[in-house]
């Protein structure tokens, strides 16, 4: 289907995808802006998704075209390279693009009843704005192959989510000292990260990507470059929740409102690994990377911290948001404990997970939306015998919790099995147990969520509930679907993962 | 019919029927019509794919890989074949006795019930068909999430605490340990493929230590087959209305479980590598463990629910006792014993459902007597009871038999010693039920009248009847039955050469 879409966009406008990919969404974002009512802002951004989502699958088609993964370079602005900025994809870059847009383009769709029910009306247009620019800096972020203006694209997408995390204060107050609490750590980690490019470009005197990881082939051991390499990793770290550096991620997902937690929650976290994972292996190179340890003795021991820590966190929490969000952080751990493995099948398996987790945790957010919408609340009691009065809307949130446990027939379980063959064969295997353990814990967890909605009885039965509106419930079982379409014919995404490692692999030796 | 629509046959029509029933809900005539032709149906096509097994052309089949290196195939075998056919036969026989059941007790969400039995009719013929671990663990997989709402059909706290128990130790333990297993088989093996005489000879770099890990991985992390100290759902599971417990944990649930252990110790394993591990001799310890206390247990339990239950777990620790005694009379006994068990036991549970429908009583101590007033079912009680022990000429003597046979075989001399007082466990616990209602004492009051008047619907009735004679035929039956199975066993009779020297 990816081709056929693909092969309808005339070859003029697909030559420069790369580039249109992140301009459209950011030159209707100002339009977005000035519309004069919120359901045209609405009708725009989903324009502008859908059209960043045909440019991503243009992408792909390019990339896919060449056996083994194309790599394509676009001159922005026509400026070469190091003078100039270049957008560098490849085979990581095009499925990261992929996911962001499927996910912004099914977001946009679904946002609009819960928009009306938590967003006041006069604010709807600039919270379009504010989404699109958001959209284009994690597009940014994932196409750029330039260190320096992958900052700044950084920036512009965390600068739109801490608006879009404090609209949530008409819902709840608490929505304010999130957003402030987020835009500090954030601020933090993007002036960490900055901080280290000033490094390496102190010490190399480049910034784009592919010109200093051929540089820092020669400069193993330089302190500066040590300095700079601590320094993006810490703040990259933050931006993607790493153990223990998540603290703003719980809250930020319980409070913002419906819509954004659900965005941010498949896309913005993704986005910040994928940067991590491009710095790792494609600037630093991995020996680089393994010859300072910081896979094993950081990575992983990090990546199994959040594994644990937070899926017992995830246990005790009474709002289903807070429980999600913690079993977000964890998950992000079985990630970072794939890519810490190093070999191809390892980060192959960090980047299946990382799609399949884009897929379960947008169907498990879009649903609570949808609740949030028929009872106004997400904590555990609020939800008892939901099953009843809204099968649809929580069928397709039982399947996001069956694949989010790793049952099979399911995404999330295709992505574990990888995972831990990987594991296996590289001879970790009580890595393996710790995966398993924290498996069941999501059995715990999950398993308390779906119990109270399918079988036990309404605490307040005079309250009116109902299902989800249409608006709700396509995205949302589109992205149920895609949970049960990988877990049984999960070829074409295992294929992306698979050629996104070795991609890395390769990049490696240029 | 070819082998492979046949096998895609089982596959679809249980997903037919689970529509079907959906769709005629509102009309209950039709929508049993739609069980019980299903069922007939599937019946027939089990035959047909032990028909090819028999003829020798094994039927296969493959839907696509999942993700590269994991097929969704299926492939039929002795084994599977046999599994597959008792599972569909006796839900037929079930079926019936369902329908007496749930319409004599009033039971509610009756459409619910009998689509998550086809659902669990699926699982059962997916995991008897698989050709390879990844599907097997697949619809194990769907048989404990299928099954885990009839558990709680009842829907009180007691029924939602006994279907958490079930959920968490079934998916627990496969999450945790079967899983493990069969994606560490992977990676040592370089396939998931069942295959005659082991996968893991082919495996690099197996060591008796890994081998050894890889058995208890196995072993444990088939929840299903209750074997100490995984064996405590089981139990719990009998709040369950009593045709689950009849049909799914005395024959599919169950039966899956320990069939898969002996799936795994004849083509993952295989004879050879089995004797190199130095776990096995521990699994058989523990399987002997468990028939003895598990018997023991059962004893001291009043309700004849729970008694039957702790009596199951014995009895299918037996199969994995064949499984570890790792001889082709050691895997004939466990084979034999999946399906003289299941007929026997389905039986036992039938009885005990048709009793509580009639009377409402679950207790042993209130039954006395009450076979002047249901002498057939006690009858057919006593038989079954009998098979149980193992008593010529029922169907349930061959397996200990040749259970025997094969602990002789190895030199493990304690194992026949176990059988035999398990056996005599049997009679302390099962026969006293039949015969105290038959025959009570002279003082024994009264019995309580009947809770349902007109007593037990026909159904429930004649279904045990039937099943209980089934328990007589199978004894003369044993015949082909072994030579069907003797290709995935072994042959028994070279096999006895060949350790016949050695004490």
């Amino acid at each position: 289907m990816i081709e056929l879409i693909s092969s309808l966009v005339p070859a003029d406008i697909a030559a420069h995808a790369p580039a249109l990919l992140v301009v459209g969404p950011m030159l209707l974002a100002p339009i977005a802006a000035f519309m004069p009512n919120g359901r045209l802002a609405w009708i725009l951004s989903i324009l502008a998704t859908g059209f960043a989502l045909v440019m991503a699958m243009v992408l792909v088609s390019q990339v896919r075209s060449v056996e083994g993964g194309a790599v394509l370079s676009y001159a922005m602005g026509g400026w070469a390279p190091d003078a100039g900025i270049e957008f560098r994809i490849d085979a990581l870059n095009s499925m990261v693009l992929l996911l962001v847009s499927v996910i912004g383009f099914l977001a946009a769709i679904f946002s609009w009843p819960s928009v009306v029910a938590e967003i006041r009306d006069a604010k709807r247009a600039m919270f379009y704005a504010a989404y699109l620019v958001c959209f284009t800096g994690l597009c940014g972020v994932a196409s750029t192959g330039d260190a320096f203006n992958l900052f700044v694209f950084l920036e512009i997408s965390s600068i739109a989510t801490y608006v879009l995390v404090a609209l949530g204060a008409s819902r709840d107050r608490r929505a304010l000292p999130a957003a402030a609490n987020y835009l500090l750590m954030g601020t933090i980690g993007a002036s960490f990260f900055v901080v280290g490019v000033g490094f390496l470009y102190a010490a190399t005197g480049t910034l784009n990507m592919a010109e200093l990881a051929v540089r820092l082939q020669e400069m193993q051991g330089n302190k500066a470059v040590l300095a700079g390499y601590a320094f993006i990793f810490v703040g990259l770290g933050i931006k993607a929740a790493m153990f223990p550096l998540h603290q703003w991620l719980p809250n930020a997902y319980a409070y913002s409102p419906s819509f954004v937690t659900m965005f941010l929650a498949a896309t913005a976290t993704k986005v910040a690994i994928y940067a991590l994972v491009r710095f790792l292996f494609t600037v630093f190179g991995l020996e680089f990377a393994f010859e300072g340890s910081t896979l094993i003795w950081i990575l992983m021991p990090m990546g199994i911290a959040a594994m644990i820590a937070c899926s017992f966190q995830a246990v005790f929490q009474t709002d289903v948001r807070r429980t999600l969000a913690y079993s977000s952080v964890a998950q992000v751990g079985y990630m970072l404990l794939g890519i810490s493995i190093g070999t191809t099948a390892g980060v192959s398996a960090g980047m299946f997970h990382l799609v399949n987790h884009a897929l379960i945790k947008g169907a498990l957010f879009m649903a609570l939306a949808g609740m949030v919408l028929s009872y106004q609340g997400t904590s555990l009691n609020d939800l008892k015998g939901l099953g009843r009065s809204a099968p649809w809307t929580m069928t397709a949130f039982a399947i996001g919790a069956v694949s989010l446990i790793g049952v099979p027939l399911t995404a999330g379980f295709q992505s574990k099995f990888a995972l831990v063959n990987a594991l296996f064969e590289h001879g970790w295997w009580w890595a393996v147990a710790v995966v398993m353990f924290s498996s069941l814990l999501a059995v715990v967890y999950m398993g308390r969520i779906l119990e109270a909605v399918f079988f036990r009885a309404p605490s307040n039965p005079n309250k009116r509930r109902k299902e989800a509106p249409m608006l709700i419930l396509i995205p949302l079982w589109v992205l149920a679907i895609a949970n049960l379409w990988v877990g049984v014919q999960g070829g074409f995404v295992a294929g992306l993962a698979e050629d996104a490692a070795m991609s890395l692999f390769i990049g490696d030796v240029s | 019919m070819t082998g492979e629509m046949a096998i895609i046959a089982a596959l679809v029509l249980p997903l037919l029927i689970c529509a079907g029933i959906w769709l005629a809900g509102r009309v209950p005539d039709l929508r049993e019509g739609v069980t019980l032709l299903g069922a007939a149906a599937l019946f027939v096509v089990a035959i047909i794919i032990a028909g090819h097994v028999a003829a020798g052309s094994p039927a296969e089949l493959s839907l696509g890989e999942a993700v590269p290196g994991l097929e969704f195939a299926f492939k039929a075998e002795p084994l599977g074949a046999l599994f597959a056919l008792v599972a569909s036969g006796l839900w037929i026989v079930n079926s019936f006795y369902s329908i007496g059941y749930m319409r004599g007790n009033r039971e509610r969400n009756q459409t619910r019930f009998y689509m998550c039995f086809a659902i669990a009719l699926l699982g059962a013929m997916g995991v008897a068909l698989s050709a390879n671990l990844f599907t097997l663990f697949v619809f194990y997989e769907i048989l404990t999430l299928s099954t885990y709402p009839l558990v709680a059909h009842k829907g009180d706290a007691n029924a939602q605490r006994g279907a958490r128990i079930y959920l968490m130790t079934l998916l627990g333990t496969s999450i945790g340990f079967l899983l493990v297993a069969v994606i560490w088989t992977g990676a040592l093996a370089g396939s998931l493929d069942f295959m005659p005489g082991g996968l893991l000879q082919q495996a690099e770099g197996l060591t008796p230590v890994v081998a050894s890990a890889l058995l208890l991985l196995f072993a444990f992390g088939v929840g299903k087959a209750a074997l100490m100290p995984f064996h405590f759902w089981l139990p719990n599971a009998m709040v369950a209305p009593t045709p689950v417990s009849a049909l799914l944990h005395a024959v599919a649930v169950v039966k899956a479980g320990v069939f898969t252990i002996l799936k795994v110790a004849i083509y993952v394993f295989g004879e050879e590598i089995l004797h190199e591990t130095a776990s096995r001799e521990f699994i058989l310890a523990v399987a002997c463990f468990t028939i003895i206390v598990a018997s023991l247990v059962a004893m001291t339990k009043d309700n004849l629910k729970a008694r039957l239950a702790y009596s199951t777990v014995a009895q299918l620790a037996y199969v994995t006792c064949g499984a570890m005694l790792a001889t082709s009379a050691g895997f004939m006994g466990g084979s034999l014993q999946i399906a003289a068990h299941a007929v026997g036991k389905i039986t036992l549970f039938m009885c005990a459902g048709a009793i509580y429908v009639a009377t409402g009583l679950t207790n042993i101590s209130d039954m006395r007597g009450l076979g002047r007033r249901m002498p057939l079912v006690f009858i057919a009680f006593f038989i079954a009871s009998l098979s149980i022990i193992g008593i010529p000429p029922l169907a349930g003597g061959w397996p200990k038999y040749e259970l025997m046979q094969g602990a002789v075989d190895t030199g493990m001399n304690y194992v026949p010693i176990v059988l035999i007082v398990s056996s005599l466990l049997n009679i302390a616990y099962l026969l006293p039920i039949p015969i105290l209602a038959l025959m009570p004492p002279p003082d024994t009051p009264e019995p309580a009248p009947y809770k349902r008047p007109g007593g037990a619907p026909m159904l429930t009735v004649a279904a045990p009847c039937f099943t209980a004679i089934l328990c007589f035929i199978m004894f003369f039956m044993v015949g082909p039955i072994s030579d069907f199975l003797e290709p995935a066993t072994g042959e028994r009779v070279i096999a006895a050469m060949n350790t016949g020297g050695t004490p």
